[in-house]
């Protein structure tokens, strides 16, 4: 009787602290708006970019006559910043900052038979619009592998087509590419929490992190990645400067 | 004696605790398996069972698919194009939207009509009840069958009467949309972006041509026609034209394609009469008729 009575006791008090942790770990919600930033450059000389051959549509090539387009595998401005890199927590995010799901739906348009942006950021879950600017016939095609939880498909957008609507699964770096154009590639980074890309000069700022201590990632498609221990206090942003060595 | 029953009772409270998600998970990886293996298929009203299918997966297909449904059977270094890869969940031929599952008829269909231009022969050697208890041991292949339920099939009003006004239609949809820049403009697979196609793994693939006198891969009938460029064949470059063709259009589409076509059709003389010309790839596209 005795130790039925103990069991009882013990196997409740387990269930009660069960249900408290959940609760506590639903009332942890993180609060504040603070930063990390920094700018990510490559070290040497940037490799060169090969021009891309539109001929196989007059389309395409008559936008880019005096301006050829080219491969934007590592695209490094003057000053060696890098742009196309993705910046995210990859340690560190606990409770609403890790969850939360950013209400913002960016674009991923098909114009001058590019895509811009050439590296899209995305939260597991955000919406997004893939759209197109060209009098051309594209086919949206992501190609991821679906053994992540994230589908490929493939669409069909002839000029004036109507946007695209989308969202991810899970975390991913998810190559992008038309088949009607083949030179046309990019990326939807897919992370889990805040998220910055770097612009043309390298410079990113990921917001909206709370304070605390964390491992942020630089992910670039050619350069592979790159992680830094960053702290952000209360009021203080954090920094991380990333620096890629060229192939 | 109290002591020991009391720490004997801790101990078992944190035992049951430890054991409780242990327990669960080793539960899961034991039943999987056999809960796959009572994975079911409906057709119509067969009802396949993936147990009964074993042997003959082992028999007939295990040779080109094989064992683990990867299409890694011994014959696939031969084959071209290659073996299906179950395990990935994706297939071409779906009475549904691009990137959902297909439905279990689907693949009943797949099976039964084999496909062309392949090493996939017609299985209808085998019995009905035979290639539903198939359709269910394909399906216990991905583990997306275990996390999704099969797409709605698209809706296909029923098809209207031929007249050369539709077929004259369908040569501006096929102009807007641009089939030509794979398919070309005669239906000859000799678009600019024709000789560039890969698949979802990178291996170069043939559009279709539709004058060779071979199937569609997806069924040869008007319907069939008309699903593949609405759902698109997931795994390949060609995509779904669901958001950019209307479901009247979709029909006008079906029978311009079907005047590339080597048979002799209804469409084929209308064209003739017409003197239909091949659409002109450096015209300006033409405007979709009231789309918004």
């Amino acid at each position: 009787m005795r130790t039925r009575c103990n069991l009882a006791v013990v196997l409740s008090a387990v269930v009660l602290l069960c249900c408290g942790a959940l609760m506590l770990n639903q009332n942890v919600r993180a609060a504040g708006e603070g930063k990390i930033s920094g700018t990510v450059k490559l070290d040497g000389t940037a490799p060169h970019m090969r021009g891309i051959d539109m001929s196989k549509d007059p389309y395409c090539s008559k936008i880019h006559a005096s301006d050829p387009a080219k491969m934007e595998t590592v695209v490094a401005g003057s000053g060696g910043g890098l742009e196309h890199v993705v910046l995210y927590i990859s340690e560190g995010l606990t409770g609403g900052a890790l969850t939360q799901v950013p209400t913002e739906e960016p674009v991923f348009d098909q114009k001058g038979c590019v895509y811009s942006p050439h590296v899209l950021g995305l939260d597991v879950n955000q919406k997004f619009k893939v759209t197109t600017s060209d009098q051309t016939a594209h086919n949206i095609h992501p190609n991821p592998n679906p053994m992540t939880g994230n589908i490929p498909w493939n669409q069909s957008q002839p000029p004036g087509a109507p946007p695209v609507e989308k969202s991810w699964k899970a975390t991913e770096m998810i190559p992008v590419q038309c088949n009607i154009h083949p030179w046309m590639h990019g990326w939807f980074a897919v992370v889990k929490g805040p998220y910055a890309t770097t612009d043309a000069s390298g410079a990113y700022t990921i917001n909206n992190v709370p304070p605390g201590s964390y491992t942020v990632t630089a992910w670039q498609e050619d350069l592979g990645t790159q992680t830094q221990k960053v702290t952000v206090a209360a009021g203080a942003a954090g920094s991380a400067n990333f620096s890629f060595k060229a192939k | 004696m109290r002591t020991g029953l009391r720490k004997w009772s801790l101990w078992l409270g944190a035992a049951a605790l430890l054991a409780l998600p242990l327990a669960s998970s080793a539960q899961l990886s034991t039943n999987d398996l056999a809960q796959k293996l009572n994975i079911e298929s409906h057709i119509g009203n067969l009802t396949g069972h993936a147990k009964a299918a074993a042997m003959n997966y082992r028999r007939y297909c295990v040779g080109c698919h094989g064992e683990l449904g990867d299409g890694n059977g011994e014959n696939a270094v031969w084959l071209d194009p290659k073996p299906r890869n179950f395990q990935l969940g994706i297939f071409k031929c779906r009475s549904t939207p691009t990137s959902t599952l297909p439905t279990d008829t689907d693949l009943f269909d797949s099976i039964g009509r084999g496909f062309d231009r392949s090493n996939m022969p017609i299985w209808n050697t085998l019995t009905k009840q035979e290639r539903a208890d198939l359709v269910a041991w394909v399906k216990h292949f991905s583990p997306r069958w275990a996390n999704e339920k099969s797409g709605d099939p698209i809706q296909i009003p029923p098809e209207p009467e031929v007249t050369p006004e539709r077929i004259k239609a369908g040569r501006d949809v096929f102009a807007r949309v641009q089939c030509w820049k794979c398919h070309g403009v005669q239906g000859m697979a000799n678009g600019p972006s024709a000789s560039t196609l890969t698949d979802d793994l990178g291996r170069p693939i043939l559009a279709y041509n539709f004058t060779e006198g071979s199937r569609p891969k997806c069924g040869d009938t008007d319907r069939d026609i008309y699903r593949i460029f609405m759902t698109g064949l997931d795994g390949t470059p060609m995509p779904s034209f669901a958001d950019n063709i209307k479901p009247d259009e979709a029909w006008d589409l079906v029978f311009y394609l079907r005047t590339f076509m080597s048979q002799h059709s209804k469409e084929k003389d209308m064209a003739k009469q017409l003197g239909l010309k091949p659409v002109d790839p450096n015209a300006p596209v033409p405007a979709a008729s009231g789309q918004q």
